[in-house]
């Protein structure tokens, strides 16, 4: 086997990538269901468990697989399960458990088209599912959207450290194109996220210590109210320190792009397209999903001219856009649904139509 | 009033020290009271209190962590045992047993049960069946008896309706990853030692790694089924047993079940 120590440069697909990212972030556990476009992340980790000495396991459903991620992770493990959306949504219970009882493991959605069961083909209609809960009650993930396959293998890294740090899982947020396709990345380096068996975990009551309980049940509502505080002083916590985005031509920009994944990588060519007719267009792309970028949102909205939010899918982190900018000035959306992929051109022509030729306001 | 100073005497019966000091919240004459003490005797006996670790079920025993006085989980209902399939996965050194009711590993936790017996996973599954949804106020379940009046079989359970009692310990006895199966009680002294003698053997088995042990605790709800705890007894040896008989179902090396299925 090849020395996986070095940083290497190497051609692979997002899905692969994450997964080979993950064995050098020091993952423990595995536990997945195949379902398409993210079954490579299952196969690649069968593939390696037995050279590299981590635990893989093909559960029944995607039900079972989150709830032995809450059992691993509840004793103490670095642990992760993929899915793509249909099976994301079967997890959502298990979920929201792992919230509340503060385990910190990674789900990763390499998101199809929906809904039902829809397309194959890559969607980023779960962005509601992923920063408005999902699952019930009141809980955050924290959800980083990688752009690159390069991103999909060093987001990992972001989501196990920020997961163990609050003890929030993390969500990695991609669509099938991102996983499927295939590019040159640089592997991020073996042992350089050291992991250290929490003390709240479930390892056996020794005789120095009081025993260690996992749960997300407290049936008095004074006490579930006091969780809840706790909760939500992290999620503001998260969102003092955790938001991450990247800014495109925004020094002079008077027309702002807001998109995030793979979206955000076609706008930057409608921004290149667009800039070419003397048109000063930028792009604003979150990072992270949660905690959303609102504050820089809020600021440019004070001196653009407006804002065109561009998703694959009917129009969800736009609300958030229009939340961030507060009707300082207009917000449009340009969609496209179901499995299809926008162009640059149809969205340099939306930009156009909207803010060159006016026309009417969504 | 003066306290006098017993001396030299025997300790013959104690609480054991792997169960807390909080009172169970248990109706009288529950089973799930007895469940808990023995299998909290048999970690003492083995000295396993530090390496074992239990999950709980959503079902009246959701809290059996207030009174196992060793590091616990509390699954999601029916999940209990890939709660225990991930922690297993991660300290495979540990003893791990889920405990659950008959909704819990029966119906909703249906798929769960069976592949976590089917992967063989190296724990103990110790299964409630008390014919009836306790906690939620006495709906039928999965494992309620024909004629069986409860809450949402209020003319009594029609098997042509809803299907017959779920007999899933016979079920996941014929899976070669099961290793031990047995069928015991808690509703008299004589079924406790049985069940002490069973669990015990599940623990040592948990150690061989060859497989799953199964143990069904025929149990009663006194509260769901109407009946004094007494009278639940009585219910239980009368209507119970027949339809869910006492002893071993699959034991290591004599084959009850399914003599195919020779696990090695
Ligand atoms: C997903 C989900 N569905 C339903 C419930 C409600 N519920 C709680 S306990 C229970 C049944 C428990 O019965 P059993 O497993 O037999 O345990 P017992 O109380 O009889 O010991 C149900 C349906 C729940 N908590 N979660
Ligand atoms: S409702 Fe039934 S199972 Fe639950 S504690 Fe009371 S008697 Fe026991
Ligand atoms: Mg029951």
């Amino acid at each position: 086997m090849e020395n996986t120590n070095k940083k290497e440069v190497r051609l692979m697909k997002g899905n692969e990538a994450l997964a080979e990212a993950a064995i050098r972030a020091g993952l423990h556990a595995y536990f997945g269901y195949p379902i398409t476009p993210q079954s490579e992340i299952l196969e690649y980790f069968e593939e390696q468990a037995p050279k590299r000495g981590f635990t893989v396991l093909q559960a029944e459903s995607e039900v079972a697989s989150i709830n032995m991620i809450y059992g691993a992770a509840g004793a103490g493990a670095r642990v992760m399960t993929s899915s793509s959306s249909p099976g994301v949504s079967l997890m959502q219970e298990g979920i929201s458990y792992i919230a509340t009882a503060e385990l910190p493991c990674l789900i990763v959605n390499i998101t199809r088209g929906g809904p039902g069961l829809g397309t194959i083909q890559p969607s980023q209609g779960d962005y509601f599912q992923s920063v408005k809960g999902g699952g019930h009650g009141d809980y955050k993930l924290f959800v980083l959207a990688p752009s690159s396959v390069q991103e999909m293998a060093d987001f990992v890294f972001d989501a196990f450290r920020v997961s163990e740090k609050y003890r929030i899982p993390a969500l990695i947020l991609a669509d099938g194109a991102l996983g499927q396709m295939m590019e040159k990345l640089t592997l991020p380096e073996e042992g350089s996220l050291p992991h250290v068996t929490p003390e709240w975990g479930t390892t056996g009551k020794t005789k120095d210590r009081e025993r260690n309980i996992i749960t997300s049940l407290h049936i008095q509502p004074e006490k579930m109210e006091a969780i809840n505080h706790h909760l939500q002083a992290k999620y503001k916590a998260i969102e003092e320190a955790e938001v991450r985005y990247e800014e495109y031509f925004m020094e002079d920009a008077e027309i702002v792009f807001v998109a995030f994944g793979l979206s955000a990588r076609i706008c930057q060519k409608a921004v290149d397209i667009v800039r070419e007719k003397g048109i000063k267009a930028g792009l604003i792309r979150p990072i992270t999903l949660f905690p959303f970028p609102k504050q820089i949102i809020s600021e440019t909205a004070n001196r653009a001219v407006g804002f065109m939010v561009v998703e694959m899918n009917a129009g969800q982190m736009v609300e958030d856009v229009q939340l961030a900018v507060n009707g300082k000035c207009p917000v449009y959306f340009k969609g496209r649904m179901g499995g299809m992929i926008p162009t640059p051109e149809e969205i340099a022509v939306a930009l156009e139509e909207k803010f060159i030729h006016h026309e009417e306001k969504v | 009033m003066e306290i006098p100073v017993l001396e030299n005497l025997e300790v013959v019966y104690k609480k054991p020290e792997t169960l807390t000091d909080t009172p169970f919240h248990y109706c009288p004459g529950c089973g799930h009271g007895v469940a808990h003490r023995v299998l909290m005797e048999v970690i003492d006996e083995l000295g396993i209190q530090e390496e074992t670790i239990g999950v709980a079920p959503v079902g009246c025993s959701v809290f059996a962590y207030h009174y196992m006085n060793i590091d616990m989980q509390q699954a999601a209902h029916g999940r209990a045992s890939a709660a225990a399939t991930g922690i297993k996965r991660v300290l495979p050194e540990k003893y791990v047993f889920s405990y659950q009711g008959d909704g819990d590993l029966a119906a909703i936790g249906t798929a769960e049960t069976i592949h976590t017996v089917n992967r063989g996973e190296n724990i103990l599954m110790v299964f409630i069946n008390n014919a009836i949804y306790g906690m939620t106020g006495g709906q039928m379940a999965p494992t309620s008896l024909c004629g069986q009046v409860t809450s949402t079989t209020p003319y009594g359970r029609d098997p042509a309706k809803i299907g017959f009692p779920l007999k899933i310990t016979e079920l996941i006895a014929q899976l070669p990853g099961a290793y031990f199966v047995a069928r015991h009680a808690v509703h008299t002294p004589n079924a406790v030692r049985k069940l002490k003698k069973a669990l015990r053997s599940a623990f040592e088995y948990q150690k061989l790694n060859k497989g799953t042990c199964f143990i069904e605790i025929v149990s009663n709800c006194p509260s769901g089924w109407k009946l004094s705890p007494l009278e639940s007894q009585k219910w239980i040896e009368e209507n119970m047993f027949p339809m869910y008989p006492l002893g071993d179902i699959k034991v290591p090396g004599k084959n009850i079940t399914a003599p195919s299925t020779e696990n090695n």
